[in-house]
């Protein structure tokens, strides 16, 4: 293996040229595949998939684990009364007969459509917005903080507002989950658009990418790391906002996920009321999950992930 | 010979008033066609300025610089790759964006990959790859935007030793082969008397040619033979005394 030019035993100078070209091209071949070889890390073995898996549950699970301890001594200790803080074991008993109920499992198919509606809503508006003020340079300036005020405002604010321009119906709802989430959309696509590295968008420009190209082949992939971080946050925010809106806008006639929380307090369940609370967790956990997916296999394909 | 690049006059000033910088005071240079032209100076000459005018990035203060309409492709310290493409695809996309057809792109990517030696490498991503390896898709994606100049701005500048070694004789191959003209920025002596059919010397604060050296010796050479530690030496001195001029 050649690991120096100057012992390789090729003659110097002028003697060089005097070797059959076949034999130098040969010899220069193997030095640069070997050394391509010799830089590039050997692949390290991820294991057996149960073993990954269970390396990835098992602090889960331990989380649970102390949390629902934790629960177990508060209820123990007598802090309050079983009525309004009930042991674990009740409340998971009450959520495996919540989940044999279809009632509960239609609850749970309107707030997971209104939730993805609102989305999916945010996500289009917020893409829009964030494309024409990354575009527009006194837009940016003008409503680039606009955007961020936004972002930090509690959507429960909104609530009076969307009653008044909607009454109570499932657009008062969508209003608000939308508004919640189109900023932090935009936001992740200003951002990505305004972090694009400098020496790529040199070499889009030596490349000859103008206009639409240039935002298909370099401005839109570069911005998809920032732009789904985006997507990430707005879910929360829609999240959070539609529970909100389900406790405070009732729509006659609905059974969601919120309304049900609002009738088991009303009837001072306490059992039903932390199971409901579980219920959120999970879905919130569950989106959460696929999210970060999507985030970890964009980055492993970026090769940004540290390995 | 026919000029590619012809540099007349040259200067480039940044800002106005009393806050003005002159990056590059009345530079003249030309490079012939299938010349491999050094610019070689300490930090502050303007050399990488003098590749961003001809590569049409920025705007020059007076004088005139034709490169009349030829095509130039340029080259960083980094690849500068698309991390969202793969390596194949980053050599397409020149092509691409040229309006080469699927099939063809495909057949004239690979062979531009099989120029630089990694043929076998296509369905990589570029982080998979070593930095010498991603420079050489980054001049692979370089020849396939079919440029009449090739500009490299120090573009083995974050590479080891032998890395850099075995890409000088590369790069030589490939300047050779395909009958590209180079305008190459370093400021690694050696690499440029190693490289160069010509060495221009720069100043600094403010850039200007003070010297254009012609490099005579045969080819292939080699970055350790007597000749080129000889002129390189020679031209070290005088960019020494260059930076000393700097000294209050």
């Amino acid at each position: 293996m050649p690991t120096d030019t100057s012992t390789d035993g090729a003659p110097q100078g002028d003697a060089v040229t005097n070797l059959a070209p076949s034999d130098r091209s040969d010899v220069a071949a193997d030095r640069v595949s070997g050394l391509d070889a010799l830089e590039l890390a050997p692949k390290t073995d991820k294991g057996a998939l149960g073993k990954r898996i269970w390396a990835s549950t098992w602090p889960k699970l331990l989380a649970i684990a102390i949390v629902v301890g934790a629960w177990q001594l508060v209820f123990l200790s007598g802090w309050r009364k079983p009525y309004v803080l009930p042991p674990p074991a009740d409340v998971f008993a009450e959520l495996g007969e919540l989940i044999t109920e279809p009632k509960f499992w239609d609850g749970v198919q309107l707030t997971m459509t209104r939730a993805l509606t609102g989305f999916a809503l945010a996500v289009a508006i917020g893409t829009l917005l964030g494309a024409l003020v990354s575009q527009f340079k006194p837009l940016r300036a003008a409503i680039g903080s606009l955007i961020t005020g936004l972002q930090t405002m509690p959507s429960i604010m909104w609530f009076p507002l969307a009653i008044l321009l909607f009454q109570l119906g499932e657009e008062a709802i969508l209003f608000v989950v939308v508004i919640g989430a189109a900023p932090s959309v935009a936001n992740g696509l200003i951002s990505g658009i305004d972090y694009v590295p400098r020496t790529w968008l040199r070499v889009g420009q030596v490349m000859g990418m103008r206009g639409i190209a240039k935002y298909r082949h370099l401005i839109l992939p570069a911005s998809l790391p920032s732009f789904v971080s985006g997507l990430k946050q707005g879910w929360a925010f829609s999240w959070r906002s539609l529970m909100a809106g389900e406790l405070l806008v009732i729509v006659p006639g609905t059974v969601s996920i919120g309304v049900r929380m609002q009738t088991a307090r009303d009837l001072n369940d306490a059992v039903a009321v932390i199971a409901y609370i579980i219920v959120v967790l999970i879905i919130g956990i569950l989106v959460d999950q696929f999210f970060n997916a999507a985030d970890g296999a964009l980055r492993k394909r970026w090769g940004l992930t540290a390995s | 010979m026919s000029t590619v690049v012809r540099i007349d006059d040259v200067t480039k000033q940044y800002g106005a008033g009393s806050n003005a910088l002159l990056a590059l005071d009345h530079i003249s240079l030309d490079v012939d066609k299938g010349e491999f032209v050094c610019l070689l100076g300490a930090s502050g000459c303007g050399k990488s300025t003098l590749l961003s005018l001809v590569a049409g990035l920025d705007e020059i203060t007076s004088g005139t610089l034709d490169i009349s309409g030829k095509h130039v492709a340029l080259m960083f310290q980094e690849a500068a790759l698309f991390p969202w493409l793969s390596v194949a695809a980053n050599v397409e996309l020149p092509l691409k964006l040229q309006g080469v057809g699927r099939a063809d792109r495909k057949k004239r990517a690979q062979e531009l990959l099989e120029i630089v030696r990694l043929g076998g490498f296509g369905g990589k991503r570029p982080h998979e790859l070593s930095g010498g390896m991603r420079q050489r898709v980054a001049l692979a994606r370089a020849l396939a935007q079919n440029a009449d100049v090739l500009l490299m701005d120090e573009p083995f500048g974050a590479l080891d030793a032998m890395t850099r070694d075995i890409l000088h004789d590369e790069l030589e191959r490939i300047w050779r082969e395909q009958e590209l003209t180079v305008l190459f920025v370093t400021h690694n002596v050696r690499e440029a008397v190693r490289l160069g059919d010509r060495v221009v010397l720069l100043s600094s604060r403010p850039g200007r040619v003070i010297e254009d050296f012609k490099i005579d010796h045969a080819r292939p050479r080699r970055i350790d033979s007597p000749e080129v530690s000889g002129q390189a030496a020679e031209i070290t001195d005088r960019l020494r005394a260059e930076v000393a001029r700097h000294a209050n």
